[in-house]
């Protein structure tokens, strides 16, 4: 019935045969590519409906779609993107990494693993059905706010479900991930021995299981409202359509976090990597973690200073915000610090990994601006609101996932990855993915409002400019995607330690990694000895 | 057998977790289509329970089955640990919105739309005084009665309160592996919990018919059937999980140090019993 000792273990260390095996797995490498490919698969779901959205924008008036169904892209596009493709690929790298960080041979609650991901293509199958359904999909903006999605078609029950499914499936995860770092580190790793993208993965996994009820909650009151007669969004029964804001963002604004925390995981580990020196202030790396996870909880209502409030909260709200630059620029400057007279060579990841910390402040600084209350006013739904999560999330969150790919597909496929095909890639990544997001911060400033599908005349040139920007991108994804398949078919075999200035559990283990990656613990103190185990 | 050196634990694979997802996709494509009027969809909702009653069954059983056989070690016994103490967490941040919403309705938008924001107050509802529990503003002339404290809820944070303190009896005698005890303790936590939820579904149904209080009741109808509609769910699920560890312990599953299955039951009862301790303030008490 199930392997308990160690002998038996030893019987079942390959794969099962057939396509099967993928539904039924319990096995963390295999979920973790599940993850991986699903990510990537709604990364281009979600990626061509932006192209729609930004073909329609090239010029102003009407041309392609109808309004509509621009609205539908660009509530769709967020959820998508958000919930289907930044999530679940931090999930899929937390999946084949955690474990052989920690040197564990698998999650700690393997069959609830092979859950948290099964949910999501059900899930998604849900959101996406509505597209086709009388009345269309979800057209309100991805935050749902009421009364508005309320006036969703045939749709609006569907979304909400899907969006529990979404949430049940990361809290699972979540879930399964804490237990995994507390309960299944090698013996003799001590939480501040742990690699920072554990350490950030944890604190993630709790902003997850904290934040995902919250919205479970939130979505559940629409579906109440609208089909029980409940007035929690209505200002006729004492309600308030901004207490689901407020609501909202008590889950959204930690969500912002969770689609981040991983990501300076990634680049903690990537820089110490190619500059061949150990991480700058590994301790103030992880309490300038934890206080982000802090502060991410008690500044939601930056999110809404135009919706009215009194000016107390709009003051604290503020002044919160802003603190978080602290733990921010902490991250930031050790970064740099480690690269300081650091022998460092520039691979794919590294790249990514510097165009990050670049573009990444880039955002940060824009939310810097954002969140001086008093000149939101004017920035409030505009495209530089745009520009700003987009540096975040797309140069931050999406650039450090497909950093963390280059850096460890060696490790997951035995091969090393086509070096010159991903030095193109993050070229034209870089170039284009400036040129799509940079004039968005000009049009923004001068007036242009978001999730319009037309736009006065003087906003025209940046436009254009910015669309040429979105198609050059989005196209370049696709070398990514083959770079991907061609290492999983073959190239030059990876040695177990795949990039010289390596260090951690994973690059202990042979490439590619065995099934069950530890199924004794590892003697922890070679590690050490080897160099730092968290470095 | 050596728990943290020997070897790990590693299940095979499972067909369970595709199946709660079949069966969760099934019902909320069935709930779905019935909100929309789809004759059928009641139908597709009690096949996709139907399933998800047998994936308990299965995926419960198996788990009871490995850890009757002695499959699991310490570390596992600690992973179900970290398991279920962050399920209730998550549990608690659920119950979270809804008390987060009580507490914006009462704090801010009451007020707010009955006089203490004049803008709101005069351009929509000009001189309407509010006043918790309302029905709100639209409905000035709406009448009903509001849920007293007393005598329904106290009896049910008694109950509630006592079943905390039986099940605690029953953890102890499980420990000193007195199981006759153990057993009539668990039947009594049980009969708390069974007679807490009669109370309160004789309490809705005494809202709905005699007091005008339903879910259309404004904002505090809306509250207060959502916070303790979902907290009497929680307990109809906690009461279910008491029945099955019951009969777990009169078949003798567990032993004074290996009853996992027992804590974490209780864990989720008392987490249960304290969720109603702030409704029974917030809800009842300071209405």
């Amino acid at each position: 019935m199930s392997a308990v000792d160690h002998a038996e273990a030893h019987h079942h260390d390959g794969p099962e045969p057939g396509l099967l095996r993928w539904v039924f797995t319990t096995n963390h490498k295999d979920i973790g590519t599940l993850y991986l490919l699903f990510s990537l698969l709604m990364f281009f779901v979600g990626g061509a409906m932006a192209l729609i959205i930004r073909a329609e924008l090239f010029q102003p008036g009407m041309q392609l779609v109808d309004p509509y169904f621009f609205n539908e892209m660009t509530t769709l596009h967020g959820l998508v993107m958000i919930f289907g493709a930044i999530m679940p690929g931090f999930v899929g790298l937390a999946n084949w990494q955690v474990p052989m960080m920690l040197g564990a041979p698998d999650m700690a609650l393997p069959r609830l693993n092979n859950w948290s991901f099964w949910l999501l293509p059900f899930a998604f199958t849900l959101l996406l059905s509505t597209l086709f359904m009388p009345g269309g999909g979800p057209a309100g903006g991805w935050t749902m706010y009421p009364p508005l999605m309320l006036e969703t078609g045939q749709a609006f029950p569907f979304v909400i479900f899907a969006v529990h499914l979404m949430g049940m499936s990361s809290i699972l995860g979540a879930i399964n991930i804490i237990a995994t770092i507390f309960n299944m580190r090698a013996p003799g790793l001590t939480l501040m021995m742990m690699p920072m993208f554990v350490w950030t993965w944890l604190i993630t996994a709790f902003l997850l299981i904290a934040a995902m009820p919250v919205l479970a909650g939130a979505v559940t009151m629409l579906l109440t409202d609208q089909y029980f007669g409940t007035h929690f969004f209505n200002a006729a029964g004492g309600g308030d359509p901004v207490m689901y804001q407020h609501i909202f963002w008590f889950f959204g604004h930690p969500e912002v976090y969770i689609m981040i925390l991983p990501a300076f995981g990634i680049i903690s580990q990537i820089i110490p990597t190619f500059a061949r020196k150990p991480l700058f202030g590994y301790a103030s790396m992880v309490y300038a973690t934890a206080s982000i996870a802090f502060l991410s909880f008690i500044v939601w209502a930056h999110h809404m200073f135009t919706v009215g409030m009194p000016l107390a909260g709009e003051l604290f709200f503020m002044y919160a915000t802003m603190l978080i630059a602290v733990p921010t620029g902490v991250k930031v400057f050790n970064w740099v610090a480690t690269m300081w007279q650091g022998a460092m060579t520039f691979e794919t990841p590294m790249l990514f990994a510097l165009a990050f910390v670049i573009l990444f402040s880039i955002g940060g600084f824009s939310g810097l601006m954002l969140a001086i209350a008093s000149v939101d006013f004017q920035y409030q739904d505009g495209y530089f609101v745009v520009a700003h999560f987009h540096y975040v999330l797309v140069t931050g969150a999406a650039f450090a996932i497909i950093a963390a790919a280059y850096y460890w597909l060696p490790k997951w496929t035995g091969n090393m990855y086509d070096e010159q095909l991903g030095k193109l890639h993050f070229w034209l990544s870089l170039v284009s993915v400036n040129v799509l997001y940079f004039p968005q911060h000009f049009v923004g400033l001068a007036g242009m409002p978001r999730r319009i599908p037309d736009y006065a005349v003087q906003f025209t040139e940046w436009n254009m400019v910015s669309t040429v920007g979105a198609f050059v991108f989005g196209f370049s994804q696709l070398i990514f995607a083959w770079i991907v398949i061609k290492a999983i078919r073959g190239g030059v075999k990876a040695e177990g330690r795949s990039w010289e200035g390596a260090h951690g559990m994973e690059w202990e283990l042979p490439s590619p990694a065995p099934y069950h990656s530890f199924q004794t613990p590892p003697d922890i103190s070679k590690v050490m000895a080897s160099g730092d185990a968290h470095s | 057998m050596a728990a943290t050196h020997g070897g790990y634990y590693l299940p095979h694979g499972s067909h369970w977790p595709i199946t709660g997802s079949i069966a969760l996709f099934t019902l909320a494509v069935g709930t779905a289509s019935y909100f929309q009027g789809a004759g059928w969809g009641p139908w597709l909702m009690l096949i996709g329970f139907a399933i998800l009653i047998f994936m308990m069954f299965g995926w419960l059983g198996t788990v009871i089955g490995e850890s009757v056989a002695g499959s699991y070690n310490e570390q596992v016994d600690r992973s179900f640990r970290w398991g279920m103490s962050w399920f209730i967490f998550s549990e608690v941040m659920f119950f979270g919105a809804f008390f987060g919403a009580l507490y914006y309705a009462r704090i801010f938008s009451v007020p707010w739309l009955g006089g203490a924001d004049v803008e709101t107050s005069q351009l929509l509802w000009d001189g309407l005084s509010l006043n918790w529990p309302t029905a709100g503003p639209g409905y000035a002339d709406f009448e009903f009665e509001y849920m007293p404290a007393w005598p329904i809820p106290t009896i049910n944070t008694i109950l509630l309160l006592s079943s905390g303190v039986t099940i605690t009896i029953a953890h102890h005698a499980l420990k000193a592996a007195d199981r006759t005890k153990l057993v009539q303790y668990m039947w009594a936590t049980v009969a708390l919990g069974a007679t807490f939820l009669m109370f309160q579904a004789y309490e809705f149904y005494e809202a709905w018919h005699h007091m005008n209080l339903t879910l259309h009741t404004g904002v505090y109808g809306s509250t207060f059937f959502m916070l303790t509609g979902f907290h009497g769910f929680h307990v109809t699920i906690g009461t279910i999980m008491l029945i099955v560890i019951t009969l777990r312990c009169m078949k003798g599953h567990f032993t004074p140090e290996n009853h996992f299955g027992f804590e974490g039951v209780a864990w989720y009862w008392h987490f249960v019993d304290v969720v109603w301790l702030g409704l029974y303030i917030f809800v009842y008490v300071l209405v």
